[in-house]
């Protein structure tokens, strides 16, 4: 058993069933926004922060700025922990990745419900 | 034909260089690469590779020809010359000891790391631990690895992480255990393979697949693993 404190839920299935299933998330958000962009034929400021004021739009793009954050957080800490050997740019690297993908959740959080 | 090959004695040389020799091979006889290096000894008596069984069996000739894996014994040259040239490597991401001769102890403490024996705390029966023949052909494609490490060594995972990733020569084993209805220590094992490194880092690349050459398959072995790890956690 190798011990790590680092990656995301402690176990490799957490971690591989967490990014498999942000993925699926990730997956329809990607075609739910790329089919709102085609399908709709006047895409003004005003439809679409109408049909992003709906709560269950909120709660959809919150989901997968959620997942987003824990997938590229399975991925960068796999990519990190491959390439960098050294232990205290290991750990600045990812500390980074960590900050700004708190960043963007919260940035996330303040458009989706901000005025 | 030309053949490049990988030398280095610590002993003598500052760092590891590439030696070309020019080799007449024999009209008409399709020669399997370790016979190549028979040749090649014979001119230059300096040259380190290991070899026993000649036939596959052993894995002692596990080495890198023109850029794939392989055991040189049962490799035959028409099979793996490109433009009258072979060139010959060590096998990549363990420590060259001399020439093709390369440093397996991280290969072997992976190994090790599985517990690659069948354990069973019931008293053992008389004569031996009977098994079905449906739970027998559960083995098959798995027993036969003979350890000759071109699969783990031609893997990305286990050249970054060799000390952490068990590899797919240690995973195909693991598995080999795993399903073996004889084994009772299921539980213990699958536990000391539930973290980020020893099998979730096979990304799946299947590279083991394709140079395996006894026909193995570690990918699906692992994924086997994968499953069971994730039916004990959910």
């Amino acid at each position: 058993m190798v011990t790590s404190v680092t990656n995301f839920g402690r176990s490799g299935a957490y971690d591989w069933m967490v990014q498999r299933v942000t993925a699926v998330v990730l997956a329809f958000y990607t075609a739910f926004i790329v089919g709102l962009i085609l399908f709709t034929p006047d895409l003004t400021y005003q439809t679409w922060s109408a049909i992003f004021g709906q709560t269950w739009v909120r709660i959809f793009s919150l989901m997968a700025l959620v997942s987003l954050g824990a997938h590229a957080w399975v991925g960068l800490w796999t990519i990190s922990t491959d390439y960098l050997k050294n232990g205290l740019q290991r750990f600045l690297v990812q500390a980074g990745c960590g900050l700004i993908m708190f960043v963007y959740l919260v940035w996330g959080v303040q458009t989706l419900w901000g005025q | 034909m030309l053949v490049s090959i990988y030398r280095y004695n610590p002993e003598v040389d500052q760092a590891p260089f590439m030696q070309d020799v020019e080799l007449d091979l024999p009209a008409g006889k399709d020669l399997m690469v370790l016979d190549v290096l028979a040749l090649l000894k014979e001119q230059d008596a300096s040259l380190a590779y290991r070899r026993s069984c000649r036939e596959g069996v052993c894995g002692s000739d596990g080495m890198n020809m023109n850029g794939k894996n392989g055991l040189a014994c049962i490799t035959p040259m028409s099979e793996v010359v490109k433009d009258d040239k072979l060139v010959l490597r060590p096998l990549p991401g363990l420590p060259v000891v001399r020439d093709l001769v390369v440093d397996m102890s991280l290969f072997y403490k992976q190994y090790e790391k599985i517990k690659p024996f069948l354990q069973n705390e019931t008293p053992a029966p008389a004569i031996e631990r009977l098994q079905s023949p449906e739970d027998r052909a559960k083995l098959d494609g798995l027993y036969e690895c003979i350890l000759c490490a071109c699969c783990s060594t031609s893997c990305p995972s286990f050249w970054w992480n060799p000390d952490k990733f068990v590899g797919p020569a240690g995973l195909l084993q693991a598995y080999r255990f795993l399903a073996d209805s004889r084994d009772t220590a299921k539980d213990e094992r699958l536990a000391e393979l539930d973290d980020p490194f020893s099998v979730f880092r096979c990304r799946g690349i299947m590279n083991c697949v394709s140079v395996c050459p006894k026909g193995l398959n570690p990918t699906r072995a692992i994924g086997h693993i994968r499953n069971m790890l994730l039916q004990r956690a959910t």
